[in-house]
């Protein structure tokens, strides 16, 4: 049994991805761009290691949303399983090293997969203004 | 045992609004100790919400979630005096369920 | 016209600058970014304020000759001398010192006799920027702004006397008299509001909102452990609805009272709908007009009254049959000489200053040059502090945090303690030296050159550049995040990547750093150097500015 094969039985597919793109696969492959899904997460983060992250999905069918985080060591932060009479829209806090892309990914009861991006910066501080 | 969760649920114009603070490290298995050691991994995998006995939401965790994790959502339906329980997992095998009754 | 009361001695100088005509029935007087100097100083406006991108040539970022011309205001009069750095000295020595809480009393009660319904707002950065705030924890300038009549605040560097001591001044000393208003400061576990959004007033039976923004990045420009419980940032979504709900609730001129620098007031403008105008604060843009920003909604006013006491804005609006039918902005610049001290602030000044006298005007050195501060990448004063860290710390290059505060001492002028403390009074004074890579060196400066540089303001924070002392570099402005630092030079040797520099520094953001407080550094260098030589301050080569109307040609 691969791990692969191991982590598949678990559902936690992408969580060992040490790219965006090796976890955008194990979770079902290239989304499409969409307009429909509204992330809100600070330009710049006023805390790395706490960064407010919701996204809002529009999109008819929705049954899971995927949180990523570009430049972490394993980008898929957080998958959410959202059953019938929940509303499509998830908010959580995450951890950011650096400046990096915040990718949200939908997907459709169908299958399909969408995505919407937003950069955070992450800045050192200082220099009070 | 980890500490009690905070958790607020308000129900207004048929939707209840569910906010949840946990109280867990969520280590990554990266940041090291004074000494200079990894401190090992250690972060909630499982997180479920039910509404009564109807599970509302599944959330399943990485290594990026913050510490002492937040989790805000919303359901269809609910009402003043329901119950919603909050239970997570991590991977060290702890769990904890806290409840709260809708506001 | 040399001498120091040249101005006063020109007839009818108060009356033109001062005389305000009557205007609509709604009024706001607004002062902000005072950091805590109660008495008349000189502060030189920078002579480089770049703007990059389409914010190229665009207000606030005109200096000099282009600022004037922008605003068509004539070149060597009072007010050229107080909007530009223009012949900066000679013209000091003409028209003399600025600002002062005892002579901008006596303009707001000019002001409050012929507008009874104006209210007084300040933008904040009031409880910090001066040895006697910083020795009373900013109690001076609580009981001066309330002495002065100040009915609104939002804030900034308040922060840096810590939450505890905000919330003790607060619920005890503004109770009742003061609405302390920040619509983006919430709790960070739930997000709970921590002080009331906005402040309601009714003028001449118009109901008005003036919502308040404290600095969305104070955790980040300023120590987050001073602040543990609280979370900040620009909160677009939380002020729109805000502007909709006190709309509902009847108000008809929304005003906010923000802290964010003019630069993200004017985007943010843009994009929220239902604000007349902002009063602005933080970047310390004394701008005479106000820029008019249009949106989905209609149009905002945007504004920005410059810093340390130099300027009162006045805003009039013509509210009738339930919507503005016009408006009048002026902003006054506050010239000592021609405004006569009020004897109530002037007595409360006094008796700050009594117990602390010999303290704060003991003369530690005279300087020969012309000492300032704002500037992009450099002020004389700067450049001295990193003189001193360089030295006194034996570091082989010195950072200086671009504050946009801190008074001007012209040439031959003593600096006494209290000047001294002009420039360094904050809560976390500790001087650090650290030893860092040349990579660790290029990371923090492009750091900082993109909280000031980068092209879109949401993404911009802070102060001014960071300052370099014992360095040469290349700054191209325009550059990508990251790839704007270049040829940095330690007596003429590129930087190493993998050396290790010792880096002196002060201001640590971050908990738990200790080390001498800066104002013991420096006292020790100008034990040692009691005459300063005029110097001029480095600053880095620029590429890609030539022509730029924001820098000194
Ligand atoms: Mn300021
Ligand atoms: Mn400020």
């Amino acid at each position: 049994v691969t791990s692969r094969q191991a982590l598949a039985a678990t559902g936690r597919e992408g969580f060992s991805a040490k790219s965006l793109a090796d976890a955008l696969a194990a979770v079902g492959g290239t989304p499409a761009d969409s307009k429909d899904i509204v992330i809100t997460s600070p330009d710049i983060a006023e805390n790395g290691a706490v960064v407010p992250v919701s996204v809002a999905s529009n999109i008819p069918g929705t049954s899971e949303i995927y949180f990523f985080v570009e430049k972490n060591p394993n980008p898929l932060a957080a998958k959410f399983i959202i059953p019938e009479g929940t509303t499509t829209a998830v908010q959580s806090r995450l951890k950011m090293g650096q400046s990096t892309n915040v990718v949200a990914v939908v997907k459709t009861a169908d299958g399909k997969l969408y995505s919407a991006t937003k950069e955070t910066k992450v800045t050192l501080g200082g220099c009070g203004g | 045992m980890a500490d009690p969760m905070k958790i607020r649920a308000n129900a207004a114009n048929g939707v209840t609004e569910v906010k949840v603070l946990m109280a867990h490290p969520m280590e990554a298995g990266i940041r090291k100790d004074a000494a200079g050691n990894v401190v090992p991994a250690h972060y909630i995998t499982d997180v479920t919400v039910k509404h009564g006995e109807r599970v509302v939401l599944q959330c399943q965790w990485g290594q990026s979630v913050s510490q002492n994790p937040y989790l805000a959502f919303k359901f269809k339906g609910g009402a003043k005096g329901d119950t919603v329980s909050v239970s997570w997992q991590d991977n060290l095998g702890e769990s904890r369920t806290d409840q709260v009754t809708v506001a | 016209l040399a001498g120091k009361d040249a101005l006063a001695a020109t007839p009818g100088a108060a009356e033109q600058l001062y005389a305000v005509p009557k205007f609509g029935n709604v009024s706001l007087l607004h002062i902000t970014d005072c950091h805590a100097q109660l008495r008349p100083l000189y502060f030189r406006e920078p002579s480089v304020n770049l703007g990059i991108g389409e914010a190229a040539g665009k207000a606030p970022h005109l200096v000099g000759d282009a600022l004037l011309k922008q605003f068509k205001i004539a070149p060597k009069t009072a007010r050229a001398h107080a909007f530009s750095y223009l012949d900066f000295s000679a013209a000091a020595k003409v028209y003399g010192k600025v600002g002062g809480f005892a002579h901008l009393s006596t303009l707001v009660q000019q002001l409050r006799a012929s507008r009874p319904h104006a209210v007084l707002c300040d933008g904040g950065d009031t409880w910090q920027g001066s040895a006697t705030a910083l020795w009373t924890k900013g109690q001076d300038m609580v009981d001066a702004a309330k002495l002065l009549g100040v009915e609104i605040m939002a804030p900034h560097w308040e922060f840096t006397l810590g939450a505890q001591r905000v919330q003790e001044i607060v619920q005890k000393d503004f109770q009742g008299k003061v609405d302390f208003v920040a619509q983006n400061v919430v709790t960070a576990d739930f997000g709970d509001a921590v002080f009331a959004p906005y402040s309601w007033r009714e003028m001449n039976g118009v109901p008005v909102a003036v919502i308040g923004q404290a600095f969305p990045y104070t955790p980040i420009a300023n120590p987050r452990y001073m602040v543990p419980d609280w979370s900040f940032g620009i909160q677009e979504e939380r002020l729109q609805a805000l502007v909709k709900e006190v709309r509902a609730k009847g108000a008809k001129v929304v005003v906010l009272l923000s802290h964010n620098g003019m630069d993200v007031d004017l985007k943010l403008a843009s994009r929220v709908t239902g604000i007349d105008a902002i009063l602005g604060g933080h970047t310390h843009d004394g701008v005479p007009t106000p820029v008019v920003v249009s949106n989905q909604g209609g149009q905002t006013l945007v504004t920005n009254a410059g810093s340390n006491g130099k300027f009162l804005g006045v805003l009039d609006f013509d509210v009738r049959d339930g919507r503005i039918q016009g408006y009048q902005y002026r902003l006054l610049p506050v010239f000592s000489n021609l405004l006569p001290a009020d004897r109530a602030m002037q007595a409360h000044i006094d008796a700050v200053r009594a117990p602390f006298r010999a303290r704060l005007d003991e003369t530690l050195a005279v300087t020969e040059g012309l000492l300032y501060r704002r500037g992009n990448f450099n002020g004389s004063w700067d450049q001295l502090i990193v003189d001193g860290l360089l030295a006194v710390k034996g570091a082989d290059l010195a950072f200086s945090p671009g504050f946009r505060w801190g008074t001007s001492l012209l040439p031959g002028a003593p600096i006494t303690r209290g000047d001294l403390m002009d420039q360094l009074a904050i809560t976390y004074p500790a001087t650090t030296l650290t030893e860092m890579t040349g990579a660790t060196i290029k990371t923090i400066m492009e750091d900082v050159c993109d909280n000031l540089f980068h092209p879109d303001p949401y993404y911009q924070q802070g102060g001014d550049m960071v300052r370099v002392g014992g360095m040469s570099y290349t700054c191209t402005p325009a550059a990508a995040t990251g790839r704007r630092i270049s040829d940095m030079r330690l007596n003429g040797k590129l930087l190493d990547a993998d050396k290790i520099y010792k880096v002196a520094g002060w201001a640590p953001v971050a908990e738990g750093a200790s080390g001498p407080p800066i104002w013991d550094v420096m006292e020790t260098y100008l034990r040692a150097h009691s005459v300063v030589r005029a110097r001029r301050p480095d600053q880095p080569t620029l590429v890609g500015t030539a022509g730029n109307p924001g820098m000194a040609a």
